[in-house]
């Protein structure tokens, strides 16, 4: 692909620490990624409206409070009400392993906990893009 | 996703994706802004510059929520650099601009400068023609973070608001040619700080050196974050739109505006073409290696690049 692919990291809810999320916006970088980054607080609807204006392919969340079952699928929801279909969208954060299929199953592609490699999410996001 | 109909419904996705299309220089696209190009010149442009961290994107979302109080459609274009070596960016403007992003009369966008040089993006042009179908009363421009001679805004903006913040050097500063000369309009940023009437009595001091003309540059002590001044601000952006529209000097300037934007499409693909035809016959790398060896000099392997497309 010849054009750089554009992440919208976010960070819903009301956690205040975003030191994850931009270790990530720092590693998409310079995997040659334009990152969309709009700060701590947010909440699904900004977040979405960002990616709708922004175009993005990729839509990265973190979330450290615990309120990833919440936040996470009403994002994915959200998306599908604005017709946007051709957006990956993964999550991370401090996820405890029984709430991963359930996020899975309600259309977060992948999802990242502590001690996940840069490496392995820049991979991922070449490798599963919806468009081209 | 028909993009001509939704676009001209006012859809921001369609909006969004046809900015990345000519982002990516889609040729699709182009034609749709050829076939769409009437409806434009609805628009009035405002770019912003200053430096890195003097408040520019804060200074915007003020400035968009006070000409909203008017109920005018606002775009924002918000220009961050790209990194030369990777071509990635990261481009965190709008986290100064949440409160808007719900607002459906104004639309955000990013975009990385993607390899050029003078403060916006090549695509930045094209973006302000697809906002201006969309319908935008005003556009702001936003530009990196420039330092003395990123001065490419003043090629696309009707008004120029040049950013600045106390206390960023001496009088020296306000004398020197490049970007202190292109301002329309001066927002001392911060002025709640130590040194924004010395800062203002500079620039004011600069200006009075300059020819005297029928318009004059004001300088506004303004802060963004306690939001004070911005409605003094935006009067002096009217003002200037006044000055321009009221002496038709607003038609001469775009005129000027244009003829540099077309010069820079021509350059563009030209250069596409040059470099295209040189690598396919190996003879940029050859020529480069042959001056380096000093078997030619440089201006004669320019001369036979340029017999390519003669």
């Amino acid at each position: 692909m010849d054009r750089p692919i554009r992440v919208l990291v976010a960070k819903p809810g009301l956690d205040g620490h975003d030191r994850g999320a931009k270790v990530i916006a720092r590693a998409l970088r310079d995997a040659g990624m334009e990152v969309i980054y709009t700060g701590l607080r947010q909440t699904p609807e900004q977040i979405v409206a960002a990616a709708v204006q922004e175009d993005a392919d990729v839509v990265a969340l973190s979330v450290l409070s615990g309120a990833h079952n919440h936040l996470f699928p009403k994002v994915v929801n959200l998306l599908k009400d604005e017709g946007v279909d051709d957006c990956l969208v993964i999550g991370g954060g401090v996820i405890p392993e029984d709430d991963i299929q359930g996020l899975i199953e309600a259309g977060v592609e992948a999802i990242y906990t502590p001690g996940s490699s840069t490496k392995d999410i820049v991979g991922y996001i070449e490798t599963h893009l919806k468009r081209k | 996703m028909n993009i001509e109909e939704k676009l001209l419904e006012g859809h921001k996705r369609a909006c969004a994706r046809l900015i990345s299309m000519l982002e990516n220089n889609d040729k699709e696209a182009i034609d749709l802004i050829k076939k769409l190009y009437n409806r434009t010149g609805n628009t009035y442009v405002i770019g912003i510059t200053g430096s890195p961290g003097s408040g520019k994107s804060t200074l915007t979302d003020r400035l968009t929520k006070e000409l909203r109080k008017k109920n005018k459609k606002i775009g924002i274009l918000a220009i961050d650099p790209t990194s030369p070596f990777t071509g990635g960016a990261i481009l965190g403007d709008r986290i100064r601009m949440n409160d808007l992003a719900l607002d459906k009369e104004v639309f955000i966008r990013s975009m990385g400068t993607r390899g050029s040089l003078g403060g916006i993006s090549r695509a930045t042009w094209s973006a302000v023609k697809v906002l201006d179908i969309y319908g935008c009363d005003y556009i702001f421009i936003e530009t990196v973070g420039v330092g003395q001679s990123e001065i490419d805004i003043v090629k696309m903006a009707d008004t120029v608001l040049m950013v600045t913040t106390p206390n960023t050097g001496d009088d020296i500063q306000a004398i020197k040619a490049g970007i202190m000369e292109i301002a329309d309009v001066f927002a001392i940023n911060k002025s709640d700080l130590d040194g924004a009437d010395k800062t203002k009595m500079e620039i004011e001091m600069n200006l009075d050196l300059n020819e005297k003309k029928d318009y004059r540059a004001p300088v506004i002590k303004v802060s963004a974050i306690k939001n004070e001044g911005i409605d003094e601000l935006v009067k002096k952006l009217e003002e200037h739109r006044n000055y321009l529209e009221n002496n038709n000097r607003l038609e001469e300037r775009r005129t000027r505006n244009n003829k540099l934007q077309l010069l820079k499409l021509v350059e563009n693909e030209l250069m596409e073409i040059i470099v295209e035809r040189s690598v396919k016959e190996d003879l940029l790398d050859n020529l480069s290696k042959q001056i380096t060896l000093g078997t030619i000099d440089p201006y004669s392997a320019k001369d036979k690049i340029i017999e390519l497309i003669r």
